[in-house]
């Protein structure tokens, strides 16, 4: 196989599954339920009198 | 809890979201950079292709010190209309002694790849020093000190030496006559015309192919930076020989 | 407090060493140049080092022995955000003086140092590094403190950071006027300024850092994320594409390790991720922080902000290629770059909408409040150009807009309308923050800029598109015989009277920011001083 499709065969699988990945890891931590009232509370961070 | 025990999480959360931020930035310019330096149609070679001689450096290093690059691009994409204004279009090769490279990214100017041999030395005299004497509509600035400036470099050895080590391959020879070099390509009564041929012809099957000698900026009187930079146009696209050149062997 | 002994700090101590070693060392290439320019910016750097050596020990004999560093720490923010008014209406001025060079080359004037290939560099540098980066280096050591509830660190790393950041901005250009490029847009500083800029840019990255480590809330607000991306990818960009060999280190020139197709690509790379990384994440970090604050409402959601974060990073560093379609890179890195560029409109969006959301139940404050207004314009501005960027990556459509001043024209919708006036808004935010005053000297002025600038932006992109889109059209125009119709030198011609559009609109743009600068120099000479200090509220967590 020559180099560029040995590089093409590699990135349209495990690149695919590394964007998925990442991208499904992304959306568990924003919705992950627990984190919701840090959130809420972080979003009224600059809001704060000091 | 006190303050000073949390610190410790703190401290690792702004270090998780750096090591994190740094994984996925690096990422994506790897794929796209890593494998320019081995693939076959970015690293090919093709016949013609030759180091720059000092001359032609350091008019380059004019052509870039001016800005020029800003209004004039050196690509030709592979598109009839701009086949048809340029010439061929432009091959990896063709700019694989660019350190950097010349690409540009604006046309306000014509493309330059292939101007080389396209117009007199004489034209490009007139028309840098003032460009609207020959082009009238022309909104280029007019750059009449170059023909007024002797053509000065601090050491042009050294030049021709950091360019071999990233990767430009001028012989020792090239290097230790770098200055006369530039010198005798200005001037064809010079007394190292003949070394300096010797020095830079390169041999492409039976046909002998040598640099041009000339002066350039029509003043044998001393040699100027329009000497450098028109030396430096007029071989601009020229080394590669369209008429042999096998396109199709190097699809990817 | 018990009396103690005045002493240097080992951080006053440390700098101050670094300093003096700095002025011996350019005091040695300054005698040995091999050129002019070399000689000249030694003598800067020289110059340069003993004024910072100078204000070191200065402000050690001045302060009492027993000084404790309280409250926030502003005055590197109040340098950067004057830095940034003086540098934006430098660099819009030369940005517009070019713009008339277009239109009638004599501007030109056939000298050096005046012509169009050397001033060109300067205004982009001017706009995005002198007026952008301080823009960038005053909030994000507002936000930071802000949101961290905790002092910069050091008492000479911030003004170190802030100081030699305008040093780089001040060697950097008068380099272009002397000729000294290295011809990377966007990247043209020469190796010397590259590596002082390398150094900064470390002791930035380590206060912002250190700050967080400092901080009193447990969470990182979103912002700051945004700051941090912008600094560590900017650090990685620089050092990649400006890695280059000088040929002797007591001159200017320089080579790239990289030639030609890899170059190209390391170049665009960097070119688009600076926009990315420099005009993007680190604006969107002030869009997270002053549009809450001003509304004075919460960002419209936290959770979109961080998928928007994750997502806005990891996809714009793959869309550089599509600077370079149809050229020698090969069709799988191009065909790769538009596909993120495409991709890459949704998180933007994400973004926008974020933003603009923001002010859900509170848009009559438009009607009141110019600044306010300023940004959410801003933030239109930046959706229109995010959804013209990824259309202009699309190989077909980039056929037509490469080369020509389309590209121009997206690129100043971007930064006039997002970058500047989201800049605009944060400083209009800042002065009377930092100098303690109730409100902006006049809010009537504030009127009079956006309106002269929007009208100057509607001008200088509705021209470039015209004038852009035509001169595409027009190198591709083929006659009934089936020969090219126009000469090149036609088009040229062609598009004349739009040049003189955009300079006009540029001119406008110009006198927004003088107003500006009026309204901010009033705000601080004469305004009326609010009750509480800035700079000295109690640092306490909130509950």
């Amino acid at each position: 196989m020559s180099t560029y499709e040995t590089l093409a065969n590699f990135a349209q699988t495990w690149g695919l599954l590394y964007f998925v990945l990442i991208f499904a890891g992304v959306l568990v931590y924003t919705f992950w339920p627990t984190n919701k009232k840090r959130f809420d509370d972080a979003a009224r961070m600059p809001l704060r009198e000091d | 809890m006190s303050l000073m025990n949390k610190h410790g999480i703190l401290e690792r959360h702004s270090m998780l979201l750096l090591v994190g931020i740094l994984i996925v930035v690096a990422i994506g310019g790897m794929v796209e950079i890593i494998p320019l330096f081995y693939l076959k149609s970015t690293i090919e070679k093709v016949e013609g292709m030759r180091p720059y001689t000092p001359l032609e450096l350091a008019g380059r290093n004019i052509y870039i010190r001016e800005g020029c690059y800003l209004c004039h691009s050196q690509m030709i994409r592979p598109m009839r209309d701009e086949i048809e204004r340029y010439g061929h279009y432009s091959l990896a090769a063709e700019s694989m002694y660019d350190h950097p490279f010349q690409w540009g990214s604006k046309r306000t100017g014509p493309d330059l790849a292939r101007v080389g041999n396209k117009y007199s030395d004489l034209w490009h005299v007139n028309h840098l020093t003032d460009p609207r004497s020959v082009v009238p509509e022309s909104v280029m600035p007019g750059y009449p000190f170059l023909a007024k400036t002797d053509l000065k470099v601090p050491d042009i050895s050294a030049d021709l030496k950091v360019n071999r080590i990233v990767g430009v391959p001028y012989t020792d020879e090239q290097i230790a006559n770098a200055k006369a070099d530039m010198m005798a390509q200005a001037n064809p009564d010079d007394d190292n015309v003949d070394d300096f041929l010797d020095r830079y012809t390169q041999t492409l099957g039976e046909e002998d192919r040598e640099p041009t000698i000339r002066d350039f900026d029509g003043n044998p009187d001393r040699v100027t930076e329009m000497d450098a930079l028109v030396a430096y146009l007029q071989m601009l696209g020229t080394l590669v020989d369209f008429s042999i050149y096998d396109d199709k062997a190097d699809l990817r | 407090m018990a009396h103690t002994a005045k002493r240097l700090s080992l951080e006053e101590g440390l700098f101050a060493g670094f300093l003096t070693a700095l002025a011996f060392i350019c005091l040695v290439i300054a005698g040995k140049a091999v050129d002019g320019v070399m000689a000249f910016h030694a003598g800067l750097g020289l110059l340069f080092s003993a004024i910072g050596v100078f204000l070191i020990f200065n402000s050690y004999f001045k302060r009492p022995a027993d000084a404790v560093e309280s409250g926030y720490n502003l005055g590197p923010i109040k340098f950067g955000a004057v830095a940034a008014v003086f540098w934006g209406i430098a660099g819009f001025l030369v940005g517009d003086i070019i713009a008339w060079q277009l239109t009638f080359p004599i501007l030109n004037f056939d000298l050096e140092w005046t012509s169009f290939g050397r001033l060109r560099p300067l205004h982009t540098s001017a706009v995005i590094f002198a007026f952008g980066g301080n823009v960038l280096l005053a909030t994000s050591f507002y936000v930071v403190q802000r949101t961290s509830h905790a002092r910069l660190p050091g008492r000479v790393a911030p003004w170190f950071v802030i100081l030699g950041y305008n040093a780089f901005i001040v060697i950097a250009g008068t380099g272009y006027l002397f000729g000294a490029t290295q011809s990377k847009e966007y990247a043209e500083p020469e190796w010397y300024a590259d590596l002082w800029l390398t150094i900064v840019w470390v002791a930035y990255l380590l206060v912002f850092l250190a700050t967080l480590w400092r901080r009193k809330e447990p969470h990182i607000y979103v912002a700051n994320w945004f700051y941090l991306a912008f600094i560590v990818t900017i650090a990685m960009l620089h050092i990649g594409n400006n890695l280059s060999i000088p040929v002797s280190i007591f001159g200017i020139k320089s080579y790239q390790v990289f030639s030609g197709v890899q170059d190209a690509m390391v170049q665009w790379w960097y070119g688009h991720n600076a926009v990315g990384f420099f005009l993007t994440a680190g604006f969107l970090a002030i869009m997270y922080y002053f549009i809450p604050k001003r509304a004075e409402r919460p960002v419209y959601s936290y959770r979109l902000s961080i998928v928007h974060f994750w997502a806005l990073i990891f996809i714009y560093i793959w869309a550089g290629p599509h600077h370079l379609h149809y050229t020698a890179l090969p069709d799988w890195a191009q065909t790769l770059g538009m596909t993120f560029s495409v991709i890459l409109w949704m998180p933007s969006w994400g973004g926008m909408i974020n933003g603009l959301m923001t002010l859900s139940g509170a848009w009559d404050k438009l009607r009141t409040d110019p600044v306010l207004r300023m940004m959410v314009v801003s933030v239109a501005f930046y959706g229109m150009s995010t959804f013209e960027g990824p259309l202009m990556s699309v190989k077909s459509v980039n056929s037509l807009s490469h080369y020509t001043d389309w590209t121009i024209g997206h690129v100043h919708s971007g930064a006039l309308g997002w970058v500047g006036y989201i800049s605009f808004g944060a400083i209009y935010c800042l002065i009377p923050w930092l100098w303690n005053r109730k409100s902006l000297y006049s809010t009537k002025l504030v009127e009079w800029h956006f309106w002269i600038s929007t009208l100057g932006i509607v001008l200088y992109i509705t021209s470039m598109w015209v004038s852009g889109i035509m001169q595409g059209l027009m190198w591709r125009a083929y006659d009934k015989l089936g020969f090219l119709e126009y000469s090149f030198i036609e088009t040229v011609e062609a598009m004349h009277p739009f040049y003189m559009i955009r300079a006009i609109g540029g001119l406008l743009f110009v006198t927004g920011a003088v107003i500006m600068a009026y309204n901010i120099w009033m705000t601080i000479r004469a305004g009326e001083k609010a009750e509480q200090d800035a700079a000295d509220p109690a640092l306490v967590p909130a509950e």
